[in-house]
This record gives C-alpha cells, structure tokens and sequence, in this order.
C-alpha cells in the first residue's frame, strides 16, 4: 500500500503547531460565514453535513478498508428522524438527531457483524449489496418510504420552539459545526487511543492482533460502528437541512461520492474529510450552476487530475506547504 | 384562515407598499426544469419551448416594456444541488417557475412560501400539495393528477363502455402509485363490475418488461392502463407491441402525447391517449389560429420535433406571469407592481396560451380542460395522430375547494357521469 | 402455479439472464485478468446502445436491409472496446496499477461520470429506439404467448456461444494461454518473456468491447436513455459478486439465478422484483464470502 498518509493527526504535537492554528482559524472563519457571507451558508452547512459522513468513510480507510455502501447509514439515519417528525409532528431537533443516529448505530452493528468477515472488495461490495437491499425496499415500500419521491422531514422544534426557516438554518449551520468540532477532535482522539491504534493495525498488519490474542472482527467492528454513526449524524443533518429524504441518500453512486470526497481530501486524514467535502460541494454546486450539462464531466476530470497527479489528496498537497511532508512514511 | 390572516395582513401593509414601484431593468425568472437524467425528455423541449416564448415575447416589448430574462435550474443534479440553486436563482429573481417533477414540488413549493417568493408549479401533477397546506405565493397553472385522471376515465368509459377487464403497469413511484390510486378509485364508482386483473409496479427505468408482458398476455385484460412517460412509455408500449400484446388488448396512455413522435409506428391505431391537459400540435380548436400555428411551425425548425406537453405547460406558465403583471398593472394603474399587488393579480387569474382558458382556483388549483384521442396512423405523420378526440371542461374534473380529491370521488355515483360535458372531434 | 406459467417465467428469464451475463462476462474477464473492478463498465454499455442505434438508423435511411442491423452490431461494439476501451487503460489504468484498490476504483469511478455526460452531448436527452434487429427476426408463439426470436432464442445462443467461445480462447489458444500465464503471476510471467502490459491492453478491450456488445444487442428490446449505464453497473456487479470475482462460468450460473428469480417473483410477488438480484447476492456471499465458484483467496499478511 502506498497511501500515502505520512502526517496522520495523531502524531501531531499537542502545543501550538501550525496544523493546529490553522484548524482553529478555519473554524473561525466558518463561524463567522453566516454573518459575512450569508449566500455561503446553506452550501457550507450542506457541505459540513456530508463531510460528517465522509468522516466515517475515512475511519473505514484507516483499516485500509473501503466501503461502496456507506450512504447506507446516511439513509438509514435521514429516514429514522423522517419518520420520527411523521409520528410526532414537531418533534424537538436533539431527538430527530438522537434517533438517526441511534438507527445508523444499530444497524451500524447488524450490517457490522456479517461485513466485518470480509476484506478488500468483498467487504466493498457486501456494503454495496446492503445499500443497495435498503434502497429498494425505500423504492418499492411506497405506502411506507414515499417511494422514489421520498418524505417529508418536516422542521423540528428546537428545544420546544418552533422556528422560522431563516432562524431555524442558523441553528442547524451552528448545529453541524459543533458535530463536526466534536466529531473531529472525537475520532482524531480515538484513532490515537490504544483501540483506534489497533483498529489501524488492520491495515498494516492483522496477523499481529491475532498474535496478541485479539479478534480482528472485534476490532474492526468498533470503528464500522462508529463510522455508522458518524455517516448517520451526516445523514440526520441533510434531511434535516433538505427538509425532504428520498432514496437517492442511499443510491450507489452517493457512497462512492463519499469515497471520492475522502479520497479527494486525503485518505485517511480527519481534517481532511472536511475539506474536501467543501471543495467537492464548491466545485459540485458552481458547475451545475455554470455548466449545467457537464458538470458531472467536470468533477470527473478533477478527481482524475487529484488521483493521477496528488494521490495524498488536498491535504497531501497542503502538508507539502507547510513542509510537513516526511519522507518514509509511506506504508507498505 | 391561514388565508383570512394572510390577507390581512396583507391589507395592513398596504399604505406601506402603496408607492409606486420603480420598472426594473429587466424581469428576472427562475426556472426549475430536468436539463439532465429521464425527465429531460420534458425538461429539454420545455427549455427550448420557453426560449423561442420569451426571445418573441421581449422582441414585442416585454411585460409593459421590461424584458424576460429566465435562469433555468437542473431538477436533475439532485436534491442538494437544486435547493440550493433554487435559493440562489430566487435571491434575484422576482417570480419562479418549479417544476416538473411532483417531488420537487412538494420540497420547494414550502420553500417559496417560506423564501415569499412567488412560485407557479408549472408542470408537477400532484394533487397533495394544495390539498394538504394552503399557499400564498404558490400558484398551479395547470391541471393535476386528479383531472387529468378522471378525464382518462370519463374517455375509456364513453368510447369503450363495455369492457370488463383491466390491469395496470405504472412506474413505481409517487406518480404511478397516485394516479392508480385515483384512476382505480373512480373506475370502482362509475363502473363498478370492472375487475382488476393485474397489478405491476416494475421499477423507475426499467430496461425491460418481458415477464410483466408474458403474465399480460397469458391474463389478457380487455384494456391496460399505463401512467408511464418518457423512456419507460416507449419501452413499455414497443415491447408490448412487438409481441402483440396490443392487438386484442386497448392500452390507456395518459401521457402518450409526449411520445408520440418517438413511438412512430409501434403505437397502432386504437389506443387511448392522452396529454395531460388540452395539448396537441393539432389541437382541433386551436390549429386554426395563426399564433399557435407560427409557435408550432418555429418549434419544429428549432428542435427538429413537435411539441409535447411540457412545452405547452411552460407557455402556460409564461402566459399567466404576463398576465399577472399586466392585470397588475393595469388594476393599481402603476408602472410596476409590487408583490403583493402581483399576489393580488394572480387570485382567480384567467390567462390563455395555446389551449383553451385556463383560470386559477381560490385554492390557487389551474382548471384547465383535458384532451383525450384515440390512437390512428392515417399516413399523414410518421407517427400516429388522433382521432375521436374529446375535450372535456376542467371545472368538473376536480375536487370542490378544500376537499381531498380521494374523498371526493368515492363520494361520487354513477350521476356524476350524467353532468359531464365535453366537445367531440373527429379528428 | 402451473406448468404452462412455470415455462413461461423460465423463457423470460433465460432471456433476461443472458443479457445481463453478456455484459457481466466482460467485467469478470477484466477483473479477472487485472485486478480492476471497472465502474465504467456500464458507460461502455449504454454507449455501445447508442452506437448501435445510430448506426442502425443511418444505414436503413440511406436504404440497406434490415438485416444489417446484426453487424452493425458487432462493429460498434468493436468500435466502443478500440476507441474507448483501449485509451482507458492505456492513459489511466496503466498508471495506477501499482495504486491501491481503492484509488483504481475511484479512476474508473471518474471514467464513468465523464462518460456519463459525454453520452448526453453526443446523443442528447431524448431517448433512441431502434428495433429493426428485433422486428427482423419475428416472433414465435409458445402457449398462447407471444416472444420475440430475438429474445427467446437469438440472445441465449449468443451468450452460450461467447461463453463456450472465451472458454476455448482462454484455454486453448496462444493468447489466451499468455493471459492465463499472467493472471496466475504477472511477475513470472514478465520474466519468461510474456508483455504483460499488452496482455492487459488486450484484455480490456476484450472486456470493453463485450460490454459494448451488450449494449448492442439490448438496444433493439429498451429505449436507450441516459442513466441506462448506471442501472446496469450494479446489476452485473451483483452478478460477478454472486458468482465469485473473476469466474466466467459462475457469472452465467448467477445471470440465471438472478434472471430465472426476478422472473418467477414477477408472477408470484411483484414487488419485490426488483429487490431479487441484491438478496441474491447477500445470500450467497453470506454463506460464501468469495461468490459461488470463488476460491478464497489467500490473505495478505
């Protein structure tokens, strides 16, 4: 394996690096966008959303495993907190996020426990395989999932008020930045405690966690769970922004969209997730604006030119600015 | 009440909003259509129909001399790419016109309301959206599901009384799933012997229909219905006719009009078809008329095909935004309207593009008249043409006001049929 | 159900299965051979449709047979697997063999959205039907019901002749033996003299040209629009799945189960047609991790 990620977080110095300073600054700067840039803030929101499930595909690649079927979790969780404000007209915003992420959790773990056998494209497409289950009973259940029109996510309260749309999307940015604060720092502190250290062990070498008496499995199940949950948290917020949830959460091409973004950023890198989600978004919504009829082309040629010619990805060539590029740590 | 409020609170605004608004340098509309994916057989011709409208439109002078500028919007991007766009276009544009496809209109018709900017759903057939919520900035100047199916019923019933027998395949989703819901529910009303043989659902896109056609053949209903359109239509009904599944069988195409250019020859004589309102490139009241002659004549020499429904729709939809602001106008004897005296304009709205008149509803609802024909390859096109064509009067197709179109036709009997009207042509 | 329905739903299937396992052949070859799991697949598919009907269109309006439809056929498929197929792994697959799975899949990922819309502005939105191939065929009558040859009889016996066919290349022929050589150990292989890199050159367009192929051959039966690729990747990625990644007789084992299924489900639960293939291959990857005929592999260590 030669992806390349030579600067993982967790060996970052804790004091002031400038990795550090420049992540605090970034989230300044994306505090202060409803305030300067309004017309900025319903892409950026959608952009932190799915950078939240980019995360959890990332967590996945630190195992060095990759998975087609992600935005399974992402629909999974959309639908949950769907069908909670269907049940319960003006259910609070905390519950519609607790249920999806709860949704995405346990199925996070049944779906968990038959993928975590396989590896490599097997573990690939037995996700695929799932999402793809799940995306037909949402077509086909129609009386039930809204079929191919999906449902309504009608806008929960906020701690028993009910908002106005303006007030109601400047909680939700606000709401999406917090997760991805709490997100990130939360898997950057896991993937360097002793079970995220053995988690990416699955990668380099699975043999030696066998040696050490510990089940693979076991293991890789934690971070599947996990990444569950942070595609769900991810899911929870678009519906929640979209107002509607439609099957397309679940369709193939978004968990590939999803490894593209992480790919994009970084494989591998936290941070990096989320900066490729924004870019993605940027460049996505500017040529379907600009260039109505290719911008699918558009976003081709991008993720051919990152792959081909900055294989680390954004945050690849960012380290590489910062003189934080070391050589060796390629991994074989 | 919500409207009663509404209004008030309109009234209260008044001496506010009375000042003169000044004219624009030009009126600029948002336009949501499919540029990509399946829909864009009605995304793309609607497109190119609106262009040539509004190039001809400004070459006249405009709307009291400002000039159209449409933005249009790929529905077909997706869901996070067409809101946010919608919010973009909306920012500066003074009316929206969106959309064609049913579920986007119920996302973004709340958001119009909530962004209070007018929005005309210029295509969407669902009838759910003013049923369930009402709207002040959200107008309809179409039809939808509900009449456009119980016209399809009103046709099969009086051209072909006798039959016993029907199956179904829809695609499956909102559309499929409502129009069968309301199609089947008026066929339990008005004739209520007819059995209900088979019922498919096949898959939004599917390639291929052999097994649903092997099963429709070994149960042979009297007549098939389908609501499929676009692609799906044409793979539908050449795959049935390949294997002469339309021989002793009558299909009931609603949405047949959209293709039959592309049908050609696999669409033989004797089926239902439909248009989703009263569209034709030969509607027989209109094909007379000079305008909707020069429309047709410069369409075709664009696009190189006729024009379907969706084009029609959008002219409808660009007819009654001229409308509003010229009723506007011409009402508040201003220059410009504000937006509350557009708002104003558009209530009971009459308007008339290359149909019949359409006026729109207190709930906001387009009553526009439906067309349906029959099926004939008279030689004249490649493709079949019409004939036995009926057109029948809006009004009595729809649900009163504030009622729920389910409950309605349950509630209707075998009279209803006694009060209906419609003009026939023989071709 | 009786005899006469459980022969009709086996004609349909048989027939839909053979379609699919055109197209899946290609995919499993390649992925066989190289490693690769080519999302792209599906693009070459829709694209070698549309070449068909635009071929097929142009030549009937300057006046030649129906008939001609069926090389027209073969040459656009052939054109899909040289112009196209050909150029992707010679620009792109080559230098990223030595990448990991992930960034491959991610390259032909990227291939299939620019393919995707260069579709769209070659062909444009509307969609192209064009059954002169099917209506030259006629139909046939089995128990009251009425089947295209095309279908019933024509596309079964191309699928068995290109299974039999890549069975005797592969095995029997110089070629195919250097492929085989190379797909046990590219390394070995390299050092006794065989070029891999033509040997996988040549083998993706092998693969590029039966998917062209498939799309040909369903062109005459579906209207060919865009997002007909898309449709088609998963459904044959199930099929390669099922049968275990690289087997070419496992692919034709699973077409049928998963063509043979959706059928039978359309007679005795429509609904959930659709949901047929995915179960299918949950189910058999489940209980066999490497499909039905794969042989587990060997573990990184």
């Amino acid at each position: 394996m030669s992806l390349r990620e030579t600067w993982t977080e967790m060996s970052a110095s804790p004091g002031l690096s400038p990795r550090t300073i420049l992540t605090a600054l970034a989230v300044l700067a994306l505090v202060a966008v409803p305030l300067l840039a309004p017309q900025l803030q319903l892409l950026i929101n959608l952009a932190l959303a799915k950078g939240l499930a980019v995360l959890g595909v990332t967590v996945i690649l630190r195992a060095g495993q990759v998975s087609f079927g992600h935005a399974l979790f992402f629909g999974i969780s959309a639908y949950a907190g769907a069908f909670l404000v269907t049940a319960m007209p003006g259910a609070d915003l905390v519950l519609v996020l607790l249920a999806g992420a709860l949704g995405a959790a346990l199925s996070g773990v049944l779906v968990g426990l038959f993928v975590v056998r396989y590896r490599g494209i097997f573990f690939g497409m037995l996700n695929l395989a799932f999402s793809m289950i799940f995306w037909s009973i949402l077509e086909k259940f129609y009386h039930y999932t809204g079929g191919a029109d999906g449902i309504r996510l009608t806008r929960p309260s906020v701690l028993g008020q009910q908002l106005g749309r303006s007030e109601f999307e400047l909680v939700l940015f606000y709401l999406a930045l917090a997760l991805v604060v709490g997100c990130g720092w939360f898997t950057l502190r896991w993937l360097a405690s002793p079970a995220g250290q053995l988690f990416q062990t699955l990668k380099t070498n699975e043999t030696r966690l066998e040696y050490l008496g510990l089940s693979p499995r076991r293991v890789l199940l934690s971070g599947y769970v996990l990444s569950a949950v942070l595609c769900g948290l991810g899911g929870s917020l678009m519906g929640m922004t979209q107002g509607v949830v439609t099957p397309e959460y679940v369709w193939w091409v978004r968990s590939a969209e999803m490894v593209f973004i992480a790919v994009l950023g970084g494989a591998g890198s936290v941070r990096g997730a989320f900066i490729g989600a924004l870019i993605y978004e940027m460049v996505r919504i500017y040529a379907s604006a600009f260039a109505a009829d290719i911008w699918q082309l558009l976003l081709g040629v991008f993720l051919l030119i990152i792959i081909l010619f900055a294989p680390g990805g954004i945050m690849g060539i960012f380290d590489r600015l910062i003189g934080r590029h070391r050589d060796g740590g390629t991994r074989a | 009440m919500k409207r009663f409020l509404a209004t008030t609170a309109l009234c209260a605004m008044l001496p506010l909003s009375a000042f003169a608004q000044d004219k624009p340098f030009e009126l600029q509309v948002g336009m949501t259509t499919f540029l990509t994916g399946p829909a864009s057989v009605f995304g793309v011709p609607a497109r190119e129909g609106m262009e040539i409208l509004v190039r001809k439109l400004n070459e006249d002078g405009g709307i009291n001399g400002v000039p159209v500028r449409v933005t249009y919007i790929d529905e077909g991007a997706g869901a996070e790419a067409l809101t946010s766009e919608f919010r973009r276009v909306a920012a500066e544009a003074e009316v929206m016109m969106a959309s064609i496809s049913s579920g986007n209109c119920q996302t973004l018709a709340p958001l119009a309301e909530d962004l209070q900017v007018p929005n005309l759903m210029w295509d969407c057939g669902t009838q759910r959206i003013f049923e369930e919520a009402d709207y002040d900035y959200v107008f309809r100047t179409q039809a939808n599901a509900t009449a456009e199916m119980m016209a399809t019923v009103l046709y099969l019933l009086e051209t072909k009384p006798d039959f016993q027998t029907i199956a179904v395949v829809n695609q499956d989703y909102a559309w499929g799933r409502d129009s069968w819901d309301i199609f089947s529910n008026a066929l339990r009303v008005l004739k209520p012997d007819v059995e209900i043989v088979g019922e498919f659902f096949p898959a939004f896109g599917a390639p291929d229909y052999s097994a649903e056609i092997s099963r429709l053949q070994a149960l042979s209903p009297d007549v098939i219905l389908s609501t499929s359109w676009g692609g799906d239509l044409d793979t539908f009904v050449q795959q049935a006719f390949q294997r002469g599944l339309m021989n002793n069988t009558t299909f009931v195409l609603p949405l047949a009009e959209s293709s039959l250019e592309r049908l050609g020859s696999s669409l033989p004589a004797g089926h239902i078809v439909g248009a989703r309102g009263d569209h034709y490139f030969l509607h027989p009241e209109q094909r007379d008329d000079e305008d909707f002659q020069a429309f047709i004549t410069e369409f075709r020499e664009t696009t190189g095909s006729i024009p379907i429904y969706s084009v029609f729709h959008a002219a409808q939809a660009l007819e009654a935004m001229k409308s509003a602001y010229e009723k506007a106008i011409d009402e508040n004897d201003v220059e410009w309207p504000t937006e509350e005296q557009l708002l104003a304009a558009f209530e009971e709205l009459e308007f008339q593009a290359f149909g019949r008149p359409i006026t729109l509803r207190e709930d906001n609802q387009g009553v526009e008249a439906q067309l349906l024909g029959t099926s004939v390859q008279a030689g004249e096109y490649p493709f079949a043409t019409l004939e036995d064509i009926r057109i029948y009067d809006g009004a009595q197709l729809l649900p009163p006001v504030g009622e729920n179109s389910l409950d309605w036709i349950k509630g209707l009997d075998a009279s209803y049929l006694e009060n209906i009207e419609s003009d026939s042509f023989e071709n | 159900m009786n005899l006469t329905i459980f022969l009709l739903a086996l004609f349909d299937g048989i027939s839909y299965a053979a379609l699919i396992f055109i197209v899946a052949l290609g995919l499993t070859l390649i992925f066989g051979v190289m490693r690769i799991l080519n999302v792209a697949h599906g693009s070459l598919y829709a694209i070698g449709a549309y070449a068909t009907a635009s071929l097929t269109a142009w030549f009937l309006a300057l006046g030649f047979a129906p008939i001609l439809a069926f090389p027209l056929m073969i040459v656009s498929a052939v054109l899909v697997g040289v112009l196209l197929g050909g150029p992707i792994e010679w620009l792109l697959l080559r230098r990223i063999y030595n990448k990991p799975e992930v960034l491959q899949l991610l390259v032909t990922f990227a291939v299939f959205m620019i393919l995707e819309d260069v579709q769209r502005l070659v062909w444009g939105t509307q969609p192209y039907f064009q059954a002169s191939a099917l209506q030259a065929l006629g139909n046939v009558t089995v128990f009251g019901v009425t089947y295209t040859v095309y279908q019933l009889i024509l596309l079964p016996v191309v699928a068995l002749v290109l299974l039999l066919g890549l069975r005797i290349f592969l095995r029997h022929t110089i070629i195919g033996k250097l492929i085989l050589a190379t797909t046990e150990d590219r390394e070995a292989a390299q050092s006794i003299g065989i070029d891999a890199d033509k040997v996988f050159l040549f083998t993706f367009i092998v693969g590029a040209i039966l998917a062209g192929l498939g799309g040909a051959l369903a062109s005459p039966t579906t209207s060919i629009l865009p997002g007909m690729g898309a449709n088609m990747i998963v459904l044959s990625f199930a099929v390669i799945a099922t049968a275990g990644l690289g087997q070419i007789e496992g692919a034709a084992v699973a077409a049928l189960m998963i063509g043979l299924g959706r059928s039978y489900a359309v007679y005795l639960w429509p609904e959930v047609a659709v949901l047929v293939p995915y179960l299918i291959m949950v189910l058999v990857l489940l209980m066999r991790p490497e499909g039905l005929f794969g042989s587990p592999g060997t573990r990184k260590i």
